[in-house]
């Protein structure tokens, strides 16, 4: 009796294995990353003074309505207004504060490490326009580093090692303060 | 005639034996399927995740949990609910949900452990802000706002 013939086995097999390869990449998860401050902060009282100029205050009402500085403003304007405000090349003295500083890759160069964007967020305001809002003021921050790693080293910064990233996050931190808007009485 | 003879009893190579080549294939098979991390939770609540321009691939999946939040079906369309794992749950369980899923975790993931919120479009955002407290308070700290990448116009 001749021996079963074995030699499709290999190619089912494949078969099967191609199909896990697939689908197991297929449930990939998109998102935007954000880092949480730890938890000591939330209880230490807000002490920390900011100047006037330094700080952007992003507020969304419970209408879905972005105020930038007190000033109703349309989405889709906020990335361009983060840049404007973060990168203050124009040194304009109503924009935050540029300190010179070392950094490695770049050397001198300034840092706008003292600007502050403030968020605050009514509870009723949903959650899409949140997430617009937070959408655009990375969009606003990577376009900035996008332009400076073009600038310095001649590629996007996508595509910037791991040493590139750092000197460019050290000029262009991302310095944004969440403030839990509670339905609380005592502040406004 | 004699070459006619010698040239029949020229030896034929013998075809490569792939007998174990199933079995291989078998293996690598098995590896995927063990290692590839297929979560098959069944969805109790619907939700449509809003849209970005910034968002960025999740790496290291095992490092990953979900908190989904959004409309359970036959509810009114303006609660919405959260669910962890398979059930419905409520903000108290984050704490717990988030240490158990530490647990469950290699060391390696465990310092990049990343929360991943799927929510709704439509959930106030107070509801997102008890749920990030709960996670600062849990020292889950890197958290994900799960959304699908629109094209930049």
């Amino acid at each position: 009796m001749p021996g079963l013939n074995t030699t499709s086995t290999a190619d089912i097999s494949f078969m099967l294995l191609i199909f896990f390869l697939v689908t197991s990449s297929m449930d990939t998860d998109w998102g935007l990353p954000r880092q949480l401050p730890p938890p000591d902060d939330l209880t230490k009282e807000e002490e920390l003074v900011v100047k006037q100029r330094n700080a952007l205050c992003l507020k969304l009402d419970a209408n879905n309505q972005l105020t930038c500085n007190d000033e109703p403003m349309a989405i889709d304007d906020l990335s361009k207004r983060v840049e404007d405000f973060v990168a203050n090349t124009a040194d304009d003295p109503t924009l935050p504060e540029l300190s010179v500083r070392e950094v490695h890759l770049l050397g001198r160069c300034k840092v706008s490490d003292r600007h502050v964007i403030i968020v605050e967020v009514s509870p009723k305001a949903t959650y899409d326009a949140y997430f617009q809002m937070q959408n655009a003021v990375v969009a606003g921050y990577n376009n900035l580093r996008n332009e400076l790693a073009l600038r310095q080293f001649k590629h996007p910064y996508s595509s910037c090692n791991a040493e590139q990233r750092d000197a460019i996050s050290l000029v262009y931190p991302q310095r944004i303060s969440e403030q839990a808007l509670e339905e609380k009485g005592g502040e406004s | 005639m004699k070459r006619g003879v010698f040239r029949r009893k020229k030896r034929e190579m013998p075809g490569l034996n792939t007998a174990a080549l199933p079995d291989l294939i078998f293996t690598v098979l098995f590896f995927f399927m063990i290692v590839t991390h297929m979560r098959d939770v069944d969805l109790q609540v619907r939700y449509d995740v809003p849209q970005g321009t910034e968002v960025k691939k999740l790496t290291h999946k095992s490092a990953v949990s979900t908190i989904y939040v959004g409309r359970v079906p036959g509810q009114p369309a303006d609660s919405f609910y959260i669910q962890l794992n398979n059930k419905l749950a409520t903000m108290s369980d984050i704490k717990a949900f988030v240490e158990s899923e530490k647990a469950q975790m290699n060391s390696e993931d465990q310092p990049r452990m990343t929360v991943s919120i799927k929510a709704d479009r439509d959930v106030p955002f107070g509801m997102i802000a008890k749920i990030k407290e709960a996670l600062q308070q849990s020292f889950a700290l890197k958290i994900n706002y799960s959304a699908t990448q629109r094209v930049k116009n």
